[in-house]
C-alpha cells in the first residue's frame, strides 16, 4: 500500500481521532484499563508514552530504512524494534535524570512500563506496513501519542468522577472501565468520514 | 503430576483466566475479533508462542542471568513470533494481511511475558510447556466468544459460513466499541459465578463447623 500522497495533516489529525490508538486500534490497552484510575498519574503516564512513541518511532525508521532494508533482513524487524524500543526508554531514563531531573521524578516511574505497551511496537508496525515517509512518521507518532493521552486522560476523569457512585454487583473495577472506554469509542466513531488513514 | 496439571488447566481455563480474571492481554483479543476465524488462528499462534517460549524459558531457568532476564525473554518470545508470522505469511497470506501489526504485538502480549515470570522461570519444563499451552488456550477460548457474538451478529455467519437466518444485521457489532461492551459483559458474568461460588463454599464450611 502506498500513502506517499497523504498530507501529513491529515495523519496528524486522523491519528488523534479516527485512528486513535486505543479506542479503534485496542493497542496499549493493559495499562490504559490499569493506571486510569487517578487523573494526576495517568496524565503523567499520558505524556511519558506520547514522548516515547515520538523518540521511539524516529529511531525506528532510521533503523528501518537504513539498516533492516539495505540488508534484506525484514523477517528480523520484530526483534530490532523491540530492541530498540527497551533500549531508548533505557537511554532516555539516563539522560533524564541526568539533564532534566526534575521531569525524571515525574516521569521515572512510568518509563520501565512503557517498553512493554503495545502502543509503542504497534506504531512502528503501521509504520512498516503503510509504508510513510520520514515526516509522515514523525506526524504518526506525535499524533497517536496526543490521541493515546487525550483517550487516557478522558477516561481517568470520567472514573474519579464515578468512584464513589454504586454500581451493579460484580461490574466494579475492569468492568465498568471496559464500558466507559466502548462508550467513548462509539463517541470518537463521530469523527469518522473526516479523515481516513487506513 | 496428575493433580498438578490438572490444577494448571483448571486455573488457566478459569479461575485466573487471563482476559476476563487478570485483563492480560486485551490488545489483540479486543481488535482481531471481528471474525472468528481470524480469533482462530490468533489464538492457535498464541498458544504456540506461550507453550514454546514457556518451554525454552524453563529449560534455561538456571543458565539466564537474574538481571537481564527480562531482555532475553523477550528475545526467546520474539523468534518464537517470528516463526508464526512467518508461517503465517507462507501459508495463509489473507488470514496474515487481515490480522496485520496484531501478530508482531504478540510479543508485547502481557500473558506470555506473565507466565514467563510467574511460572516458567521456577517450575519444571513439561509442566511449564502444559502452563503456557493452557494459558494460551484460555486466551483462545474467550476470543472465539467474543468474535462468535460479533460475527452472528454482524455478519450473521459463523466461522464464515451463512447461517441462512433473516435478521437485521447488528452493524455496531463489526465497529470496535462492541468488543469493549461485550468483554465487560463477560468480566460481569464471570464475576458474579466466582463471588456466588465464593458465598457457598463459605456458607458451607460454616454449617459443617457448627455441625
Amino acid at each position: 500500500m502506498n500513502s506517499g500522497d497523504i498530507g501529513i495533516f491529515v495523519i496528524f489529525f486522523a491519528s488523534i481521532s479516527t485512528s486513535n490508538m486505543i479506542l479503534s486500534n485496542f493497542l496499549g490497552m493493559c495499562s490504559f484499563i490499569s493506571v486510569s484510575n487517578e487523573y494526576k498519574t495517568a496524565s503523567g503516564l499520558g505524556k511519558a508514552v506520547a514522548f516515547v512513541i515520538v523518540l521511539t518511532t524516529a529511531v525506528n525508521y532510521a533503523v528501518y530504512k537504513f539498516v533492516i532494508l539495505p540488508l534484506e533482513l525484514e523477517y528480523l524487524r520484530y526483534i530490532v524494534f523491540i530492541i530498540v524500543i527497551a533500549a531508548t526508554v533505557q537511554i532516555t531514563e539516563m539522560v533524564l535524570d541526568r539533564f532534566f531531573s526534575s521531569l525524571y521524578v515525574k516521569l521515572g516511574i512510568f518509563l520501565p512500563l512503557i517498553t512493554v505497551n503495545c502502543a509503542i511496537l504497534g506504531i512502528s508496525l503501521f509504520m512498516v506496513i503503510r509504508d510513510y515517509s520520514f515526516i509522515q512518521t514523525l506526524m504518526f507518532a506525535l499524533g497517536s501519542g496526543i490521541g493515546w493521552w487525550i483517550a487516557i486522560i478522558a477516561l481517568a476523569a470520567i472514573r474519579e468522577r464515578i468512584a464513589k457512585n454504586k454500581l451493579p454487583k460484580g461490574l466494579e473495577g475492569p468492568g465498568i472501565t471496559f464500558i466507559i472506554t466502548g462508550i467513548m469509542a462509539l463517541a470518537f466513531i463521530g469523527f469518522s468520514g473526516i479523515f481516513i488513514i487506513q | 503430576m496428575k493433580g498438578d496439571i490438572k490444577k494448571v488447566i483448571h486455573r488457566n481455563l478459569w479461575k485466573d483466566n487471563p482476559i476476563i480474571r487478570q485483563i492480560l492481554g486485551i490488545c489483540s483479543a479486543l481488535a482481531v475479533t471481528g471474525l472468528m476465524v481470524n480469533s482462530l488462528v490468533m489464538g492457535i499462534g498464541l498458544m504456540f508462542v506461550t507453550a514454546f517460549s514457556s518451554l525454552t524459558i524453563s529449560a534455561l531457568r538456571n543458565f539466564i542471568p537474574k538481571r537481564i532476564r527480562m531482555i532475553v525473554q523477550t528475545l526467546i518470545i520474539a523468534s518464537y513470533v517470528i516463526l508464526v508470522d512467518i508461517f503465517l505469511k507462507a501459508n495463509y497470506p489473507d488470514i496474515s494481511r487481515a490480522l496485520g501489526p496484531y501478530v508482531g504485538l504478540i510479543i508485547t502480549n502481557c500473558i506470555i511475558m506473565g507466565r514467563a515470570e510467574a511460572f516458567a522461570q521456577k517450575n519444571k519444563p513439561v509442566i511449564s510447556f502444559l502452563d503456557g499451552l493452557f494459558a494460551g488456550a484460555g486466551y483462545t477460548v474467550i476470543l472465539l466468544m467474543i468474535s462468535m457474538v460479533r460475527e452472528f451478529l454482524g455478519f450473521g455467519t459463523l466461522m464464515g459460513y451463512e447461517l441462512g437466518l433473516e435478521f437485521t444485521r447488528w452493524t455496531i457489532m463489526v465497529m470496535p466499541p462492541a468488543a469493549f461492551f461485550i468483554i465487560a459483559v463477560m468480566i460481569w458474568i464471570s464475576s458474579n459465578i466466582m463471588s456466588r461460588r465464593k458465598k457457598s463454599t463459605e456458607k458451607s464450611k460454616g454449617e459443617a463447623q457448627r455441625a
